[in-house]
């Protein structure tokens, strides 16, 4: 009989090794599904894996996974703050669709003025659009009591609609032939969220992002909060007793996760998206969630689980074009990478004892 | 503008057929959520199910078996999730989230071969003299039949939820699994059942769609429909009746809003659609006077040695 | 910028490469939904495997599918070019932007575009006259007709789909005064079960004949089961809806285009070019019309299908009032493709406004 106790810490050892077992073994079971699919598996899991790094086009897919990675990473670090403490936001596509609109309204609004202090306010709306939205949940949590999750899952299909209509009417591109979409940043100067360094991918968002990392690195280690943060998580009652206030927690950390998701929002808009349109969130907020989780929740984990799905996202790509494996098939390699980190988490949370029944 | 044009009885009709999809999915998240588990992969379910149903009703030609196939088909990918949050004990958000990730990729490519086929007809239940019967003759018969399986799920969700023992148990299991543990029950089971229950409900929701409702298969055609049905259940306060309810008011909304549109309404399409989720949320604020409507134990996880 | 140097070697890298191999010809493709969609991407793909059956071994032909517009495109467009891509079409409007940006690293590869406005000295754009088909659809409509309403599913109110009502209702009013047109917004390019549930709203009101501008076959299942409603075809030809309810289609055929800028950029005579063509080239087609329509309504939609090929007659000729009944065309007059790409406005006639 197989059983399983709880560690009392999440062991280390396991916390970063299962991840390794959990990519061989994704390799292993996609390698089969992509040998099923009549390809060559050890040229598709070296195409995902290998190529965007590695290949003979790297020094153009290196910079990609930070452009890709930056948004995943940044909203993910607020999300696992407010995961940490039990409070679930699991809205932030909605929070970073109105980051990227309230942004992208302050700079239309000026356009075509030339100025240094644009892009600051442009910032500036993005982190207010996402955190307002963020506080719809929050305060509804507080007041009432209404579930966090819900609400802030609903807040995210009132955004899309709010995108589609602000695409199709108010922030529609005057010149743009009718069509739907605002104008593009990428020409309008002051406005562009542009590359920090030519040629490397560091855009503001994907420099926000590692701020952000450090930033929760020292509080959730050396800031009261953090402290906090962790044992309201960990053991409510006790933080209760501690005189941690609840109310302000949750406000806290609704409010930080939705200003990064809008953050993130705001910076894909300005730069790589480059403009509002109908169907400019492709899943950002939600992919965060799983990415907070397989970074457990902890922000160098976060980090390296953001560049880990972005590889995949690119080297799928490239499979892809490459190999002609249907898109359907990336989803389902990345849907089976995800379920083997979440079904090894099993090992470092719990030690496996065989036992005799009954001995427990 | 002609609103003459738009005939109660057809409106009503047609409502209930858009509704369906999300009264099974919605009833089957129901019972999962009172079990004390949310499983947000209610999407990847009713793809899957689609898909399934589609094929073997094609493949064998019977809409029949296509609707058991897409039974089995949400159940089983059902299975993966209640594997990850039951025995792993991995996150159900993140379970959930991957299921639907895994459940859209995977229904795309088993559906590969079946884009453009016309499956076989599912005939209506066709009683002679009652659905002859002016206004509720088309309301009330001529419908097929798995909506009058959806009416007849939630009546017995109701029941077994209010009159059974195993209802009490699951209730018990989802409002406070370390009591229903002392008490002797065996919370991992009873959840994997509602789960395994849940899956099947959605695959014959998505059924209900690429079978009936298009009918056709293409890839991604539940179109969210499975996320409206989570929003149902908490606007239904997890209660059966009102889940009905809610499907109604939820699909009917789109009905007509279409219908207006028809009879030569202008209407704000965009903010009539984000209409369902904003009432789900005041319905929400509302519901919170009242702490027992959502299962205590919603989300957590359970491990005996806890 | 170190970027487009290094991007810029390669791709000169590139070429030398391909002439060096083999004089295999690459071409690349970025689809906005999957290949299975039996609509619009579907039609696009149907016109690359043209492609490799009209040059076989001479070319090698890629594609990416359910690319999202915007920074996922430009890595799509970017990453084909460098895997040594020599034509590189990019087949949704969203598109249109990363295509600009990607062309201006690699001056060497050929890039085309569909439905967008921006060209550049390596970027061409194409885009189809479908009005021309509904056109004819309007005339057999306007014909088929008993109830005198005609159901329309529209997507998106831009200039295309607006575009398509027009020519619609004009022509289906020449042969039938009475006739009303309601329309429904679907705010979708493929959504199987809302378009189901228009087609259905607009059945239950009255409408016997059913045009969608959106991609699916729901439409197409819904008035079969309704019985008595007549269907037309969209993006394909939908021929498993044949001979009724589909009693005719407008077809993408992006066959004869692909071929001829692949023979172009193998032949060395590749330039930017705009194209807007329509039946006359075969970009356009119109699927067969079926027995159902009565044979002097059919033959009267074929001499329309050959005049609108030859040009000797256009979709849009005067006299036609805008909305409001302000005059748009002269008696005799046609009108300018510029009007026509940014078209705003609904002709006399037509009820409701266009939603903004």
């Amino acid at each position: 009989m197989i059983q399983l106790e709880k560690r009392p810490q999440p062991s280390r050892f396991w916390s970063l090794f299962t991840p390794v077992i959990a990519v061989i073994v994704t390799m292993i079971a996609g390698g089969l599904l992509f040998a099923a699919l009549g390809k060559n598996p050890i040229e598709a899991i070296r195409t995902i894996f290998y190529d965007p790094l590695f290949g003979e086009f790297s020094f153009y897919y290196r910079p990609q996974l930070l452009v890709k990675g930056g948004p995943l990473i940044l909203i993910a670090i607020g999300l696992s703050l407010g995961f940490r403490a039990g409070i679930w936001n699991i809205g932030a596509e909605g929070q970073y669709i109105l980051g990227a609109i309230c942004g992208a309204a302050v700079g239309l609004a000026f356009y075509p003025t030339e100025s240094v202090f644009i892009f600051p306010l442009m910032i500036l709306a993005g982190l207010l659009g996402g955190m307002l939205w963020s506080m719809i949940p929050a305060l509804l949590k507080v007041k009432f009591g209404t579930n966090e999750i819900l609400v802030s899952l609903m807040l995210v299909y009132v955004a899309e609609q709010l995108l589609a209509s602000m695409s199709l009417g108010l922030l529609r591109n005057p010149d743009g032939h009718g069509f739907p979409g605002s104008r593009n940043f990428q020409d309008y100067p002051s406005g562009h969220n542009t590359e920090i360094l030519a040629g490397t991918g560091l855009h503001w968002g994907v420099a926000a992002a590692f701020i952000a990392v450090t930033f929760a690195y020292i509080l959730l280690n050396k800031h009261i909060l953090g402290f906090n943060i962790r044992l309201t998580g960990e053991a409510p009652r006790a933080a209760r007793f501690g005189g941690v206030n609840p109310t302000r927690l949750t406000i806290l950390c609704m409010g930080i996760s939705g200003a990064l998701a809008g953050l993130a929002g705001l910076f894909e808009v300005s730069g790589p998206s480059g403009q509002i349109s109908i169907d400019f969130n492709v899943g950002y907020g939600f992919t965060a969630i799983i990415v907070a989780f397989l970074g457990r929740l902890h922000p160098i984990g976060i980090l390296l689980a953001g560049l880990l799905m972005a590889l995949t996202y690119i080297g799928g790509e490239i499979a892809q074009a490459n190999l002609g494996l249907p898109a359907a098939a990336i989803q389902v390699f990345q849907g089976m990478l995800l379920f083997f980190l979440l079904a090894l988490d099993l090992l470092s949370n719990f030690r496996i004892r065989l036992a005799v029944k009954g001995a427990a | 503008m002609d609103l003459s044009a738009i005939s109660p009885t057809l409106l009503i009709a047609s409502l209930m057929v858009a509704a369906t999809p999300l009264l099974l999915a919605a009833i089957g998240e129901l019972v999962v959520e009172k079990a004390g588990v949310l499983n947000l992969g209610v999407e990847g379910m009713m793809i899957v199910g689609a898909v399934c149903g589609f094929a073997v009703s094609v493949e064998t030609g019977s809409p029949y078996l296509g609707i058991l196939a897409a039974m089995a088909g949400g159940a089983i990918l059902s299975m993966l999730f209640a594997f990850l949050t039951q025995f792993a004990l991995a996150n159900q958000v993140a379970s959930g989230l991957a299921l639907t990730l895994f459940g859209l990729g995977l229904s795309a490519l088993m559906g590969q071969s079946y884009v453009g086929v016309k499956p076989p007809v599912m005939g209506k239940v066709d009683i002679p003299v009652l659905s002859d019967l002016p206004f509720v003759g088309h309301i009330l018969f001529g419908h097929d039949i798995v909506l009058y399986m959806g009416l007849g799920l939630t009546a017995a969700v109701w029941a077994v939820l209010k009159y059974t023992r195993a209802g009490l148990v699951l209730r018990a299991v989802g409002e406070n699994h370390e009591a229903a543990h002392a008490l002797g029950y065996h919370v991992v089971r009873v959840r994997i059942l509602a789960i395994l229950f849940g899956g099947a409900c959605a695959g014959l929701g998505g059924a209900y769609i690429s079978l009936i409702r298009v009918p056709q298969w293409t890839e991604g055609m539940t179109a969210g429909i499975g996320w409206i049905a989570l929003a149902l259940v908490v606007f239904a306060s997890w209660k059966p009746w009102r889940v009905l309810l809610g499907a109604y008011l939820f699909g009917g909304i789109n009905v007509l809003q279409l219908n207006l549109q028809a009879a030569g309404i202008a209407i704000p399409v965009e903010y009539l659609a984000m209409s369902p989720y904003l009432i789900t949320i005041i319905v929400l604020v509302i519901l919170s006077a009242d702490k027992s409507a959502a299962p205590a134990s919603l989300g957590r996880p359970f491990h005996a040695s806890n | 910028m170190k970027l487009t140097k290094l991007l810029a070697t390669a791709a000169v890298a590139m070429g030398l490469a391909t002439t060096a191999m083999a004089e295999k010809t690459k071409v690349g493709f970025i689809y906005v939904g999957p290949v299975g969609d039996g609509g619009w991407t579907y039609e696009h793909d149907q016109g690359r495997k043209a492609v490799v059956a009209e040059f076989g071994d001479q070319v090698e032909t890629v594609y990416q599918e359910n690319v999202p517009e915007g920074a996922d495109a430009e890595r799509a467009i970017t990453q084909m070019a460098l895997q040594g891509a020599d034509l590189i079409f990019t087949t949704s409007f969203g598109y249109m932007d990363p295509t600009i940006n990607v062309a201006k690293k690699f001056p060497n590869v050929k890039f085309e575009h569909a439905t967008g406005y921006k060209t550049s000295d390596n970027v061409s754009i194409y885009s189809a006259r479908f009005y021309e088909g509904r056109a004819i659809q309007g005339h057999i409509a306007g014909n088929m007709t008993e109830s005198n309403i005609i159901g329309y599913i529209a997507s998106f109110p831009i200039p295309e789909v607006i575009r398509g009502i027009n020519s619609a209702y004009i022509h289906a009013k020449k042969v039938n005064p009475d006739v009303q047109f309601k329309i429904i917004w679907a705010y979708t390019w493929f959504d199987p079960a809302k378009e189901a549930d228009a087609a259905k709203a607009l059945i239950e009101q009255g409408a016997d004949v059913i045009l969608q501008h959106t991609d699916s076959t729901a439409p197409q299942a819904a008035a079969q089961a309704a019985g008595n409603v007549v269907t037309f075809g969209q993006a394909s030809d939908m021929g498993e809806y044949a001979p009724f309810p589909r009693v005719s289609s407008i077809i993408d055929d992006w066959a004869p285009y692909y071929i001829a800028r692949t023979k172009a950029v193998m032949d060395g005579t590749w330039e930017t070019k705009s194209t807007w063509d329509g039946i006359g080239a075969g970009m356009v087609g119109i699927g067969e019309i079926s027995d159902r329509v009565p044979a002097d309504v059919k033959a009267e939609a074929l001499a329309m299908k050959e005049a609108l090929a030859s040009g000797e007659y256009h979709a849009f000729t005067g006299p036609i009032n805008k909305q409001d009944g302000t005059p748009w065309l002269a008696e005799g007059e046609t009108a300018d493709d510029g009007t026509l790409a940014g078209m705003s406005f609904y002709v006399e006639g037509i009820e409701g406004d266009v939603p903004n």
